[in-house]
């Protein structure tokens, strides 16, 4: 007999090799409503700490911004008229040395002080990892429980790139002592409105 | 040289290993208390696992779906049926956009490809820039966990190597200023890279999406400055709907860390203008493994590493004495699916206490699989002087006059033999314990003597 | 009170050879608490050892002599948690006894859960002055579910501890590691010799630590791992089988 020679796809021989598998089916299960029945801003706070940020309110911000004498500040949030020193640049490289970002904060996540962000939020996706510092602004009325309304809340929202971003940067690789600041930013403020 | 001789070296340096032993028992330890503040915690276990099951059950259709959607938000997909074609398909997208220096994110995937090695053969600088993997990238040593890759090492290693490739102060062990150290190494590297590569925690069917999950930001930092995002991901790491999500990023951080959540949990569906998102799927005997029926569970892993930091034995032996890129319980059951000759003492590393089955998020039966690799690798080894002797216990066993016998001859030399003799070096139990003492009767004898 | 079905004892092939007096005692206690007991003499083993290195396909002879010395029995109960989940979980299907080999592997009963909840006693009436430590076996703890483990989320329990908690004078001390392994693990205490006995170190060291004078558990078989290094580095511990305690209690 005669075979034919095909160079077959790699593709086609992983797709071949599964579906030649006898399989047992097994449902996807459905996920139940596991609401927490606890007051979501005291635990959201607690979250963010034990992330090492922390949740402060505006006069905290100024103050923050103030003592620290911070002169490169890009903020997109819209709730602050004059705390913005630089226009948000096209180049992410530029963003180099930017020492604060401020931006808004679609929803919170108690459980465990997500913040959910998308590229409407962030302006350029490599704002709130570049910056020295960071800001995110947060409706109270937006906390939700747990990552299950979470995605419920997310629903279908079609974004490129989405971010559950819950604290600063942080690495524990050296000895498991905790150190604030690998590559991204060097601090989490929430500021609730 | 097998596992036992490797754990044997490690446990020669009492002082390490005992630190090495603590610190996993910590995480352990945080991962129990963060568990328990969920109510819910066994039920969402059940939840992953059961998800995973229906992945695993209908894995092509979801790999099927996934590419379309991912395809269809403009995400390159690739195919790889093995690792040199994954490292194959790799090189030529930097080929293709003449790019020579990359940066790297946490991928226990390219570890087991062995990429980076074969990059660097093709002329490609690779950076690591997770901490934990650039100070093992420094030393020229695979990590050693799946999540702490230099768990093995004390800050003295670590400050001592960084004097001599970033140098920092000789003799400067703080941790916070060996971090920033490595934190504006890095920054450069980020700020050059063209292409930076990075692992897949999570594909989403259902969108197309992938996730990543970190707490240093490093993916991040690497794939926004870049003008080309690679992602390396498993073809097991599939789940069905987005709001699966929820179930698994509750589960992941807890399990690995004792924590609540990542940092940074990055969901990529498109790329930016003007920019490239390739994501690679790959093969590499997950096909072999999901046609073992006993062993195929083994692919529902999602690489948190608490089996490692609960399994006694991996803490006492540390990850290189496993000899396989993925160490600990769970390596044990994935690897004697790659190579079952060169990983035939994994499975006999263990005491099958359960633990790891106890922690795993997604419920793989690890305990009971490492049993069962026993099995297979005895019946590989064909006919030696272990099962020879197999047979003998067991026609001992089957007849009671023969178990009598013997018994009776293995107590009585005992009670003859000299120490001397007994606890040589021949009787590997005795090295460092007493045998038990010899009484006068057997429980039989007793019982035919005052009882029947 | 009789408990009116007929017990067959199963004693694990090292403690008919090594600790008779934890046999004595399992079978003694058992009578007290109102069993008719009977020991087939013709028992050898269950298999286990050689099925954990690898050979459970050879143990088919020794399964098929197991299933015939204790076919004619109500219950078999034994001290020691690894053989009984061994028999319930890994003996090889013996072709032609199917249907006997599944009633043994729903009659067969380590010692305490025979006591909890079988004989339904809640706890053992007597005195016990001494503080004790417990070794959670693995195979017992997380097999037969004799405890809970200190890594699954769920209500705290030990069967052990349950009949042991009306013994008058016994401080039931808690552990730093409540229920990691003693490092025994069969044919590995021999060949990953250098980590069995680490694990068996760090096991006294916490009982020690907190000032445990009787070192206890289920299965004779970390006792003896524990014990022997214990003997070797001549550290003051006793070490009893719970079947010894609640015996020595009763009396």
């Amino acid at each position: 007999m005669v075979q034919k020679e095909q160079v077959v796809s790699s593709r086609d021989n992983i797709l071949a090799k599964i579906k030649a598998i006898p399989m047992e089916q097994k449902p996807l299960p459905e996920i139940p409503d596991f609401e927490l029945k606890l007051e979501l801003i005291e635990l959201f706070i607690q979250s963010i700490k034990g992330n090492k940020g922390e949740v402060i309110d505006q006069k905290q911000l100024r103050e923050f911004l103030e003592i620290n004498r911070f002169t490169k500040i890009i903020d997109l949030s819209k709730n602050f008229p004059d705390l913005g020193t630089l226009e948000l640049v096209k180049d992410p490289h530029d963003l180099a040395d930017l020492e604060v970002a401020i931006i808004k904060g679609q929803f919170g996540v108690a459980e465990n002080g997500g913040i959910w962000l998308t590229d409407d939020n962030m302006g350029l996706r490599a704002l709130p990892f570049i910056t020295e510092h960071l800001v995110i602004v947060l409706e109270e009325k937006s906390l939700v429980s747990n990552m299950h309304t979470a995605y419920q809340k997310i629903g279908n929202q079609h974004s490129g790139f989405g971010l559950f971003l819950a604290g600063p940067s942080k690495t524990a690789d050296i000895e498991q002592s905790l150190v604030i600041g690998a590559h991204g930013a060097k601090s989490l403020r929430v500021v609730f409105i | 040289m097998s596992h036992p001789a490797k754990a044997s070296e490690f446990l020669e340096d009492s002082a390490k290993s005992k630190w090495h032993d603590e610190t996993l028992w910590f995480v352990r330890d945080k991962r129990d208390t963060i568990s328990k503040a969920i109510p819910e915690w066994e039920q969402l276990r059940e939840l992953a696992s059961g998800i995973k099951d229906n992945v695993l059950a209908n894995l092509d259709n979801y790999l099927i779906e996934f590419e379309k959607n991912a395809k269809a938000n403009n995400i390159h997909v690739h195919w790889a049926k093995d690792a040199e074609e994954h490292n194959q398909i790799v090189l030529s997208i930097l080929q293709q956009h003449r790019c020579k220096a990359i940066v790297k994110s946490k991928s226990i995937l390219t570890e087991e490809c062995h990429l980076n090695p074969y990059l660097e053969e093709n002329g490609v600088e690779v950076v690591d820039t997770d901490l934990g993997e650039r100070i093992v990238q420094f030393l020229n040593q695979p990590p050693s966990h799946i999540v702490l890759p230099a768990i093995h090492l004390k800050k003295r290693d670590i400050s001592e190597i960084f004097h001599e490739k970033l140098q920092t102060e000789k003799g400067n062990e703080d941790p916070t200023y060996l971090t920033h150290a490595a934190r504006v190494h890095l920054r450069e590297k980020f700020l050059g890279a063209k292409v930076a590569i990075t692992g897949v925690n999570f594909g989403v069917a259902e969108t197309g999406e992938f996730v990543v999950c970190t707490n240093e930001g490093n993916a991040d930092m690497g794939v926004h400055l870049a003008d080309v995002h690679i992602a390396c991901m498993g073809i097991e790491k599939i789940i069905p709907r987005r709001k699966d999500l929820g179930v698994f990023l509750r589960l992941l951080a807890r399990s690995a860390t004792g924590q609540p959540i990542t940092n940074y949990n990055s969901h990529f569906r498109s790329p930016s203008p003007d920019k490239e998102i390739h994501i690679v799927l790959l093969d590499n005997g997950r096909t072999e493994q999901l046609g073992r029926e006993k062993f195929k569970n083994s692919l529902k892993c999602i690489r948190c590493g608490a089996c490692m930091n609960t399994c006694p034995i991996y803490r006492r032996s540390g990850g290189y004495s496993y000899g396989s890129v993925v160490p600990g319980p769970i390596g044990s059951i994935l690897s004697p699916g790659l190579d079952l000759k060169k990983h035939s003492s994994l499975p006999f590393a263990s005491t099958l206490c359960g633990s790891c089955s106890d922690v795993c998020p997604v419920k793989i039966n690890i305990h009971e699989q490492l049993y069962e690799w026993r099995q297979e690798i005895t019946k590989d080894q064909g006919t030696n002087a272990k099962s020879i002797s197999m047979k003998i216990a067991n026609g001992i066993f089957a007849v009671p006059f023969a178990y009598k016998v013997s018994g009776a001859m293995m107590r009585g030399a005992l009670k003859i033999l000299p120490d001397s003799i007994t606890y040589s070096g021949l009787n590997t139990w005795g090295k460092q314990r007493d045998l038990p003492e010899t009484p006068k009767e057997t429980f039989k004898e007793w019982y035919k003597k005052n009882r029947s | 009170m009789k408990f009116n079905k007929n017990i067959a004892l199963f004693i694990p092939c090292y403690v008919d050879q090594f600790y008779p007096n934890v046999a004595i005692a399992t079978l003694e206690l058992l009578e007290k608490l109102g069993c008719q007991v009977t020991y087939p003499m013709g028992q050898t083993c269950c298999g286990q050892p050689m099925a954990n290195a690898g050979y459970e396909r050879d143990t088919v002879g020794t399964t098929k002599h197991f299933l015939k010395t204790f076919k004619d029995y109500d219950y078999i109960v034994a001290p020691s948690g690894s053989c009984v989940l061994h028999v319930k979980e890994h003996s090889p299907t013996v072709p032609g006894l199917e249907s006997e080999q599944h009633a043994t592997q729903h009659k067969i009963y380590e010692l305490t859960e025979f006591i909890a909840d079988i004989l339904k006693v809640d706890s053992i009436q007597g005195s016990y002055p001494h503080k004790v430590g417990y070794h959670a076996s693995c195979h017992g703890q997380r097999g037969l579910r004799l405890a809970s483990a200190s890594e699954l989320h769920e209500t705290p329990f030990n069967k052990a501890r349950q009949l042991l908690k009306h013994l008058e004078g016994l401080e039931w001390v808690e552990l730093t590691r409540k229920d990691e392994c003693c490092g025994f693990g069969g044919t590995f205490a021999v060949t990953e010799e250098a980590l069995s006995v680490q694990m068996g170190k760090d096991r006294l060291e916490d009982h020690l630590v907190h000032g445990v004078e009787v070192l206890t558990g289920g299965d004779m078989s970390c006792i003896m791992h524990l014990e022997g290094i214990a003997r070797r580095n001549k550290q003051p511990l006793q070490f009893k089988h719970i079947a010894e305690i609640l015996n020595e209690a009763i009396s």
